[in-house]
């Protein structure tokens, strides 16, 4: 790990953004991962994500769980509110906290350990119920902290460092998410950030649970020729189904696509995605074609990525509920104490 | 774009700015180390190898390297106002600390039975004598005052350069054995020689102030003084006071030099008046804003029209107000503004607008030819003259300049002059001697201080101005203490440790481009270096920066990084997992006569 605190002096041309921040202002500590570890590629996307989308540090929310993926939100975000919770315990504290302030943006940062095993019941009832959030598992395949055993998500027949080939079956959390009515499903790859910034950023917006997979190679346990987890795999094998090129508002769109090279998907937060289409015949708003497809692919060896599947018409756990518009902590006496009447009124109810 | 080619030391060098801008080229960052770590004798001896005289440049050098400082680009928009380390009053500080070196001065070697003879005993001569005679060179230095340092003595005011600093760095060279023949000044290089030298090395200077020609000039020339003369004189102490209102004409740094002087010797009122604009004045900032700070105003865009007096008595000077205007080309004119003439009333005035070379004493017949500027005509490389056995540097070679220009001057003609003696092709110049080495010392620790300071650039006190200001003798700046020299050493960058890829080992994970603080590397695709600087993740239009370039990685990217604000902190090699970065130590030293490295007794910590 590096010892030093991260110089303060920055690029003389590094521009803030409408908020009035620079990208510099959205970093954490520095981080303690492996040298070269992609989970800090990943926070370097998280961290421009919410740079280019305006965001103030301050309505942000990063929960996480245990894990070196989970350690991560010590590194971005310095300024943003964070809950690290017990090990596969994110989903629930996030969902709580959810529900109690629904104005902040939620971010939830687990890893496969964390989602996939420990983890595995929260993560699907999170997706099940809606929670809108961002929820990324930096997804390397190997616990790294426990020195590199095979994860839930290590793939079938893939090698460890040691030489031992792995007989268990994966867990496709993607797959899952799909299954269980997560509204913004993607794929992405730790080491290709223009593929990976912009689906981060979608997430953010989106009016559901998104999720996000992120391979991420663990360069200390699981990148080497056997793995299929590594940089030279995942680049080998990498599929993008289509690339996100705009998220700008409907009436900015001025780059004119042939009919069907492009799916326009409007968000929740009034921007706008436009899907450019890499897999002619793939369609990430059909949920049940994308789990096809996936499965085909999949069965060729291909790591599928991009933005696989999006409702964009997703609805969430507090609308679902009928819940408080306003965040609890911002309701009066008034409403929290609405007197006997009301109380009686309740009780007769319940009779 | 081509891969970058760092086998070639001009790479890495250009990367160490304040070294390239250097004359001398001295290794600037490696002595700053050296300060910081308290071991300034070390630093005084790496300097004095390089550049002769550390201790009067400490005070005194034009110090081109400050503006190069990539520390002064890296602080802009980072807050308060973007400084350059102070390097060159850092330099000072292991001068004045450095203790008794005289124990690590080159030991001398027997007589190699060639003489030499040097003509003026200013710096480039001086360091013409140094160079040769470690090497078993006879050198002979003539000069007609009684003592030696030229300009360096005569034209530098006491209270920025203390004498005892120039009689200790002059005294080292004359202890290597080297003849100085005081009080002989050479009037025909004829004669000379015929005196069987085996080489004449001219550095005699520039010694001829410009006068200023305009109606009043001779009628009242009694209370009119030429700069440089006058500043001589009162080095030598034949002037000692002046009387209180003083304009001084020119704004050059013996204009400042005048005015701070005249100031001192009972000049209560002291202007500087200057055709230019303020910040057009060819004198340095830092020597600009000293005279302002003495109480002493600029007065800019005054064009003078003639000196006023009365029966001969000078009692002041008229001026055309101008304004400065540009043609297309840039080129400016200075246009009357057709105000009414300004009188600025005076006792006294001190032309200082300039200095000519002047070489009287060098005969038609001795084949030294000159050009239409009265200049030598010389090979700009080696410094030989159409007389093969004579040489020239400092002023008198391409016209003033400043005291680490003509060391510079100096080396490359004991190069020349050792090369010509040896029956040697001078054109051929030796290669500076380059070592690269890695700075690692285990999992993320250097061997050298890779934090970066966030300290602004410490000022240097100085001495109070009732004290400074009655004694012309007494020096105004007092210098770094050890512990603020510490901190202004930490300023340093070390742009000296290069940055250093290796494109084999690169696994293209990133991790470099997440964590450089400046935003210095990218992987993209190829192209050339136009499309390239425009495609970077901080997009760069510092020309005068090169990019640093690799071959093609396995996914068809190239690894680009832009020199320009690397703050050299080794973070992408301490977040690289398989060491394709690496810190590396480049240390070039620039070759000298014999290409033998002198004093090389440069201590690496036990």
């Amino acid at each position: 790990m590096t010892y030093l605190t991260k110089p303060h002096l920055h690029h003389p041309t590094l521009t803030r953004n409408k908020v009035g921040y620079t990208r510099r202002d959205y970093e954490g500590k520095i981080s303690t991962l492996c040298a070269g570890c992609g989970h800090d590629s990943i926070s370097a996307a998280i961290i421009q994500a919410c740079w280019e989308l305006d965001i103030e540090p301050h309505r942000v929310a990063k929960m996480s769980g245990i894990g070196c993926s989970s350690k991560t939100p010590d590194y971005f975000l310095g300024a943003s509110h964070g809950f690290n919770t017990v090990h596969g315990r994110m989903p629930s504290v996030l969902t709580g906290a959810n529900l109690a302030n629904r104005d902040l943006l939620y971010l939830g940062i687990s890893g496969d350990g964390d989602s996939a095993s420990i983890g595995l019941g929260q993560f699907a009832n999170a997706m099940r119920r809606g929670v809108r959030m961002a929820y990324i598992v930096e997804n390397n395949g190997v616990y790294g902290l426990t020195k590199g055993q095979f994860s839930a998500t290590a793939d079938r027949g893939s090698k460890s460092k040691k030489g031992v080939i792995n007989k268990e079956s994966a867990v496709d959390l993607v797959g899952i998410a799909l299954q269980l009515g997560a509204t913004y499903v993607g794929r992405s790859f730790s080491g290709d950030k223009e593929q990976l910034v912009p689906l981060i950023k979608g997430a953010l917006g989106h009016g559901g649970a998104a999720f996000i997979d992120v391979i991420s190679p663990c360069v200390t346990f699981n990148n080497h020729s056997g793995s299929t987890k590594s940089y030279d795999y995942v680049r080998e094998h990498n599929e993008a189904v289509n690339r996100i090129d705009f998220m700008v508002t409907h009436s900015e769109i001025t780059t004119s696509y042939a009919p069907g090279e492009v799916t326009d998907v409007p968000q929740h937060d009034g921007s706008m995605l436009r899907l450019r289409k890499l897999h002619a015949d793939y369609d990430p708003t059909d949920r049940l074609a994308a789990m096809n497809y996936m499965n085909e692919r999949h069965s060729f060896g291909e790591v599928l990525t991009g933005l696989l599947y999006v409702d964009s018409h997703a609805s969430d756990l507090h609308s679902a509920l009928n819940t408080s518009r306003i965040p609890l902590n911002a309701l009066g006496v008034k409403e929290l104490t609405p007197g006997s009447a009301v109380l009686e009124k309740i009780n007769a109810g319940l009779r | 774009m081509r891969p970058t080619d760092t086998s070639n030391p001009d790479y890495f060098h250009r990367v160490v700015d304040c070294q390239w801008a250097c004359p001398a080229h001295t290794p600037v960052p490696e002595y700053i180390r050296m300060i910081g770590q308290g071991r300034y004798a070390d630093a005084y001896m790496v300097n004095w190898v390089s550049n002769v005289f550390p201790g009067i440049l400490g005070r005194t050098c034009d110090r081109p390297c400050e503006p190069a400082c990539r520390r002064g680009r890296v602080e802009e928009n980072n807050g308060q106002k973007a400084e350059p380390v102070a390097i060159c009053r850092l330099k000072r500080v292991a001068a004045d600390m450095k203790g008794d070196v005289k124990a690590r001065m080159p030991t001398i070697v027997p007589f190699n039975g060639k003489r030499v003879a040097c003509v003026g005993a200013g710096p480039a001569s001086l360091t013409v004598a140094r160079d040769l005679a470690p090497l078993g060179y006879e050198v002979t230095v003539f000069d007609g005052e009684a003592k030696a340092g030229g300009f360096i003595r005569s034209q530098i005011p006491r209270f920025r350069l203390p004498e005892s600093v120039i009689d200790e760095e002059t005294g080292y060279i004359f202890d290597l054995g080297v003849k100085f023949r005081h009080g002989e000044r050479v009037d025909s290089m004829r004669e000379l020689l015929t005196r069987h030298y085996d080489a004449v090395f001219v550095g005699c200077g520039a010694p001829r102030g410009r006068n200023l020609d305009i109606p009043g000039r001779q009628e009242a020339a009694e209370n009119i003084h030429i700069g440089i003369d006058w500043l001589a004189s009162v080095s030598f102490g034949h002037i000692t006071e002046i009387a209180p209102r003083v304009i001084v004409l020119g704004g050059g740094n013996t204009a400042m030099d005048c005015c701070r002087s005249a100031r001192r010797l009972g000049g209560s009122d002291v202007k500087v008046i200057v055709r230019s604009g303020f910040d057009e004045m060819k004198a340095s900032p830092w020597e600009k804003e000293d005279a302002q700070h003495e109480g002493i105003p600029i007065l800019n865009f005054h064009v003078p029209l003639r000196f006023e007096h009365e029966s001969g008595k000078l009692t002041g000077m008229s001026f055309d107000v101008v304004k400065a205007e540009y043609d297309k080309n840039g080129k400016r004119t200075l246009v009357s503004t057709g105000q009414p003439e300004v009188f600025v009333a005076c006792d006294v005035v001190l032309i200082a607008v300039g200095q000519e070379n002047a070489f009287p004493w060098i005969e038609v017949e001795t084949g030294i030819a000159f050009d239409h500027w009265g200049l030598p005509v010389l090979n700009e490389h080696s410094f030989q003259s159409t007389r093969p056995e004579v040489f020239f540097g400092g002023d008198s070679a391409f016209g003033p300049k400043n005291i680490i220009t003509a060391v510079a001057h100096g080396h490359g003609a004991a190069i020349s002059i050792d090369r010509f003696l040896n029956k040697q092709d001078v054109n051929q110049r030796p290669a500076p001697h380059v070592t690269i080495s890695s700075q690692k010392m285990g999992i993320h620790e250097w061997s050298y201080d890779n934090a970066i300071s966030d300290d602004h650039r410490f000022k240097v006190p100085w001495a109070k101005a009732e004290t400074a200001l009655a004694n012309i003798r007494v020096e105004v700046e007092l210098g770094f203490d050890a512990a603020t020299a510490f901190k202004e050493a930490n300023r340093c960058l070390n742009c000296d440790v290069q940055t250093v890829f290796t494109r084999e080992t690169c696994i293209e994970c990133d991790a470099c481009v997440d964590i450089c603080p400046v935003d210095s590397i990218t992987f993209t695709t190829n192209g050339d270096e136009g499309d390239l600087r425009k495609r970077l993740k901080a997009p760069t239009l510092n020309l005068a920066q090169s990019l640093y370039v690799s071959a093609e990685l396995k996914t068809g990217k190239i690894m680009v990084k832009d020199e320009d604000v690397c703050l050299h902190c080794g973070l992408c090699a301490e977040r690289c997992p398989t060491g394709a970065w690496d810190m590396r130590k480049f240390l070039l030293i620039t070759s000298q006569a014999g290409n033998a490295r002198l004093g090389g007794k440069v201590k690496e910590p036990a």
